[in-house]
């Protein structure tokens, strides 16, 4: 094992305190700076919630963002998790809640734009609805909600002291909920990146076994809990008081509105099950828990007594957010210069883009193809300059089409290993019919990556992507998850 | 770690249970003053009126102590955080006016003023109404801490007791003062009807803060 790794991997530890400290206040920020529970309390509880989180269902969302970057050197993928930790931890500093995963998105913009690797634009446009929608939405429900909560609460004439233990009880219940969805959604945006050169070996104990990605999703995970204790206090104040001031009922009704609106408006299962029993399903929208809770708090503020709301603690929150991605990208961009020039890292390995005639016609699009004549065949050395090749040869070609195409065109030159098979195996997670599919591919070299997906695909129709519907989405999601895990275990991410 | 902590529900029932059982004590304490009142009227000298004496005595003491013991529950497991202060107050409050009836009829004990017969029929009056707004008063704390809505119908009527309490107090000493008793028993006697009085004042003062804190609660 080489030592340095260890280096490497310290940039994405302080991504994992920055997380801590200020995404911790998503899911105790409103009961702590309530005082209904201590800090102590939380951050125990969040430290507990996050490790398990990240060890039990962690991998699952290990691929989310993989797909917005290529990053496939150390020394890169070190700059964009130190740059989204820097920007995050100044934040925390200044006690505003901002989204981790959006100064992640910022940080591998960085990267792109200082590689000159292709971006997906359309992922800003993304990370503006979740500015929007997330807090007008929460806001909307927290106010609703906690007008009926307290309806309900004046017929039912509770004790103030039994109510006082209930919402307690609550708050700690859908704390320790929201602490084991922060670890198992966030430990990817943390140490994701390392996936690919992960130091940590397989470790057996009897019937006790620990994979080497769970060992560093623990990493992951501590690193976290000690930006929960170390730093957290001073963003869950800001989220539980400084905005407006929240009552213990308020402050569960804005975790509970937080919850829902996730569950409602990014919940893929609800989508599923609401279009499998035909109803109509209601359409998913990018949501963000940082800004959710912002907007619930806002709500109840706006119930009680709108002037109690400090707008200028709002305005500087609003800017926090739009200053995160993008000061990201930039801190990125310019330290990535320095690494590679002053301190002489690499921080992108260079690769071969080549458009080949079959991905065109293995499209349909006999036409782009006689447009593309002559950038078909040519080697690019970078995505970005492939992609201005194609948008000069066939300007009127949609972009999601252009991004496709240039990502279908990375020579990777995937060798079937057959030693790997064994890996894969012990996995436990692919399908013994997939596994014999690929088995039958032994040795087989492919150029491209869509070359050995296709292969697979003509070998059993288990490995063959369905239709695009709501109904098969969760089947297609489950080929693309065994699909990545065949991509990890041949493709060499991190060199 | 305190294992009271580890039974959140039972300590909750308890706490409660605490909180009822001083309230009762408060309004026992009411009724007891008022009885009291009368046994000292009816024949200051016998066991009726130590009996009542002891038992006021007692509630003061059982007051003190369930105070004391919430007091110690609220602060220990950080309940209520919102409204703890309030809660605090409230009960110090009510607590004063358990002292207050006890220190008159330990006054009347010692002092044993002699009330002329025939105001012993306004004093009764007087001694029912300053019952009455206690027991108003203790209702609406009741209300607070169950069901907020409904504490505006006990305090008005807090303060009308009170203000029946003042006329009846005034019409004692206009009484006092036209009789043709020496100036030293006019002032003694004067002096027990301002001290009786004063337990429905203390009674509005509990309501006055009792309309703040409800406001508080439902802003």
């Amino acid at each position: 094992m080489d030592p340095t790794i260890f280096l490497y991997l310290s940039s994405g530890l302080f991504l994992g305190w920055s997380l801590g400290a200020n995404d911790a206040a998503n899911v105790f920020g409103t009961a702590v700076a309530s005082r209904m529970v201590k800090f102590t309390t939380a951050a125990i509880i969040l430290t507990i919630g996050v490790i398990l989180g990240a060890i039990v269902s962690g991998a699952g969302a290990a691929h989310t963002l993989s797909k917005l970057g290529s990053i496939n050197a150390l020394g890169g993928a070190f700059m964009v998790a130190f740059s989204a930790a820097a920007v995050v931890a100044w934040m925390t500093i200044v006690g505003l809640p901002v989204s981790t995963t959006q100064a992640v998105v910022g940080a591998i913009i960085g990267w792109n734009l200082f590689t000159g690797s292709v971006t997906d634009y359309s992922v800003f446009k993304t990370i503006c609805a979740t500015w929007i929608a997330s807090p007008v939405l929460t806001g909307f429900f927290s106010y609703f909600i906690y007008k009926g909560v307290m309806k309900l609460l004046e017929k039912s004439r509770i004790h103030i002291i039994r109510l006082d233990a209930l919402t307690r009880i609550g708050l700690v219940i859908a704390g320790a909920l929201g602490s084991y969805s922060l670890g198992a959604n966030n430990i990817a945006n943390v140490m994701g990146v390392f996936i690919g050169a992960n130091p940590f070996q397989d470790f057996h104990a009897g019937v006790f076994e620990f994979s080497g990605l769970q060992q560093l999703f623990l990493l992951g995970g501590l690193a976290i809990s000690v930006g929960v204790f170390s730093y957290a206090k001073r963003v869950m104040l800001t989220v539980g008081t400084s905005i407006a001031p929240l009552t213990p009922v308020g402050a569960f009704v804005v975790i509970i509105a937080t919850s829902l609106v996730l569950f409602l408006f990014a919940s893929e299962g609800l989508e599923y099950a609401l279009a499998s029993i035909g109803l109509p399903t209601i359409p998913l929208v990018p949501v963000s828990s940082s800004q959710a809770v912002v907007g619930g708090v806002i709500g109840i503020g706006l119930i009680k007594n709108a002037r109690n709301i400090k707008w200028s603690v709002v305005g500087r929150i609003v800017v926090a957010w739009v200053q995160t991605p993008l000061v990201a990208a930039l801190v990125c961009y310019v330290f990535l210069f320095f690494l590679q020039n002053v301190f002489g890292q690499t921080v992108y390995n260079p690769s071969q883009y080549r458009l080949a005639k079959d991905v065109l016609v293995h499209r349909g699009d006999a036409e782009d193809a006689k447009a593309l004549a002559d950038v078909i065949g040519k080697s690019f050395p970078t995505s970005g300059q492939l992609k201005s090749a194609i948008d000069k040869a066939l300007p009127d070609l949609d972009a999601k089409t252009v991004l496709q195409l240039v990502d279908d065109s990375l020579v990777e030159e995937i060798t079937v290993d057959p030693a790997k098979f064994k890996v894969l195996e012990k996995l436990n997670v692919i399908e013994a019919e997939r596994l014999d599919a690929l088995r039958t591919l032994s040795g087989k070299t492919f150029t491209y990556r869509w070359q050995l997906i296709e292969a697979l695909a003509n070998q059993t129709p288990e490995w063959k992507l369905k239709e695009k519907t709501v109904l098969n989405k969760p089947y297609n999601k489950e080929i693309q998850k065994d699909l990545d895990l065949v991509m990890d275990a041949y493709v060499a991410k991190m060199k | 770690m305190d294992k009271s902590k580890l039974r959140l529900f039972h300590t909750t029932k308890e706490v409660e249970t605490h909180f009822d059982s001083f309230l009762d004590t408060v309004s026992q304490g009411g009724i007891s003053f008022r009885s009291g009142l009368s046994a000292y009227l009816e024949s200051a000298g016998n066991g009726d009126m130590a009996a009542k004496l002891k038992q006021i005595n007692d509630l003061e003491h059982k007051g003190d102590e369930l105070r004391r013991q919430v007091e110690h529950e609220l602060y220990t497991l950080a309940l209520i955080p919102d409204f703890r202060g309030d809660v605090l107050s409230l009960l110090e409050d009510l607590d004063g006016l358990l002292n207050v009836m006890e220190d008159t009829m330990g006054s009347l004990d010692i002092e044993r003023p002699a009330f002329p017969q025939e105001l012993h029929a306004d004093l009764r009056k007087l001694a029912e109404s300053v019952a009455m707004a206690v027991e108003a008063a203790v209702m609406a704390s009741r209300a607070f801490l169950r069901d907020i809505q409904s504490v505006r119908d006990h305090l008005h009527k807090v303060m009308f007791y009170e203000k029946e309490a003042d006329g009846q107090s005034d019409k004692l000493k206009r009484a006092i003062f036209a009789s043709s008793l020496p100036l030293a028993e006019k002032l003694h006697l004067r002096r027990f009807v301002d001290q009786i009085d004063h337990i429905a004042d203390e009674a509005e003062d509990v309501a006055d803060w009792l309309a703040i804190y409800t406001i508080k609660r439902l802003d």
